[in-house]
């Protein structure tokens, strides 16, 4: 008779706990968007070598891409297009195969790309990002061209900063190591490509693969 | 030990109240949709349930159109939290013993 009772007891000890365990994923799930996949971060940091690779180039080949006019700095145009249209590839497929990424683990979670946390997780990296390239806009604009790189990257590092409070917290570091690199980069002026691909492409996949390994390997 | 059970909460027993409940406390406000999509439950089911904690003033149902749809959305009331974490509360302090 005792024993019943007790295993019962046992029943019901093993409702609360499921009871809490329910409580929290539930907590989780409606606040934070958790189907970023690592393998997006991985993809999207060897895109950004290849591109700094690429741009690393493109300025080796060009003799008389700076030259000053007025006292006011110019840039050869085939230059800025080359660069422009580097930098547009590498944010396209890093895009492209993050979002791949990213639906392909919600589809395995159950969960939904297109929610109310993924919409609060893209509002919030967006608007540091959109400043940013504002801000970057008018550097180029007045000539402070050694400046754009940093700044990419601390506006990089507050958006994820931002955003991370809608997604994996583990973003939060990745996006103080951006900021940090952005500001120590804007003492090397000259460095920014360097700093650039280090920031953008050897964090990322750095980060992709830790992350990876924590939330996707083991499912 | 008594004490702690006495104190758990008969409003949520049922899965699906605990997971509106969890889900309203860390939301400023959910619509019916995200809510549904969440707890993976029937409308029905979802409709049911949290009439009954709005019955409670647990939460509060605000109806709005937009467009020509309606938008349901949901807020948690002041004493609904309370009431929640009294039941977290005594949850814990069950599985502590």
């Amino acid at each position: 008779m005792q024993f019943k009772v007790l295993l019962a007891m046992d029943q019901k000890e093993k409702d609360y706990l499921q009871d809490l365990t329910e409580i929290r994923s539930m907590m989780e799930k409606s606040s934070r968007f958790i189907s970023l996949s690592g393998l997006a971060g991985v993809f999207a940091g060897v895109f950004a070598l290849a591109g700094s690779i690429s741009a690393y180039y493109i300025l080796k080949n060009f003799y008389i891409a700076i030259w000053y006019e007025n006292d006011i700095i110019q840039l050869s145009k085939d230059l800025v297009l080359h660069l422009f249209l580097v930098a547009m590839a590498v944010l396209f497929l890093s895009l492209f195969f993050g979002y791949y990424f990213t639906t392909k683990k919600a589809k395995k979670l159950g969960h939904k790309t297109w929610n109310k946390t993924s919409r609060l997780m893209l509002i919030n990296l967006a608007i540091p990002l959109f400043a940013g390239g504002i801000f970057c806009v008018s550097l180029f604009l007045h000539g402070n061209l050694g400046l754009i790189a940093p700044t990419t990257l601390i506006f990089y590092g507050l958006a994820l900063v931002n955003g991370s409070k809608f997604t994996l917290n583990d973003i939060k570091y990745l996006g103080y190591c951006e900021m940090l690199l952005g500001l120590i980069a804007t003492f090397f002026i000259g460095w920014g490509l360097w700093f650039w691909a280090f920031g953008f492409g050897i964090l990322h996949i750095v980060y992709g693969i830790s992350m990876y390994y924590k939330y996707e390997h083991k499912q | 030990m008594k004490d702690f059970i006495s104190q758990l909460n008969k409003s949520f027993e049922s899965r699906i109240r605990l997971g509106i409940m969890s889900v309203l406390m860390v939301n400023e406000s959910i619509d019916f949709l995200s809510l549904k999509e969440m707890l993976d439950a029937s409308d029905g089911n979802i409709a049911s349930h949290v009439a009954a904690l709005e019955k409670a003033e647990y939460l509060t149902i605000e109806k709005k159109f937009v467009g020509k749809k309606t938008s349901t959305t949901y807020t948690i009331t002041p004493f609904g939290r309370e009431a929640f974490n009294q039941h977290l509360n005594a949850l814990e302090q069950l599985l502590k013993r």
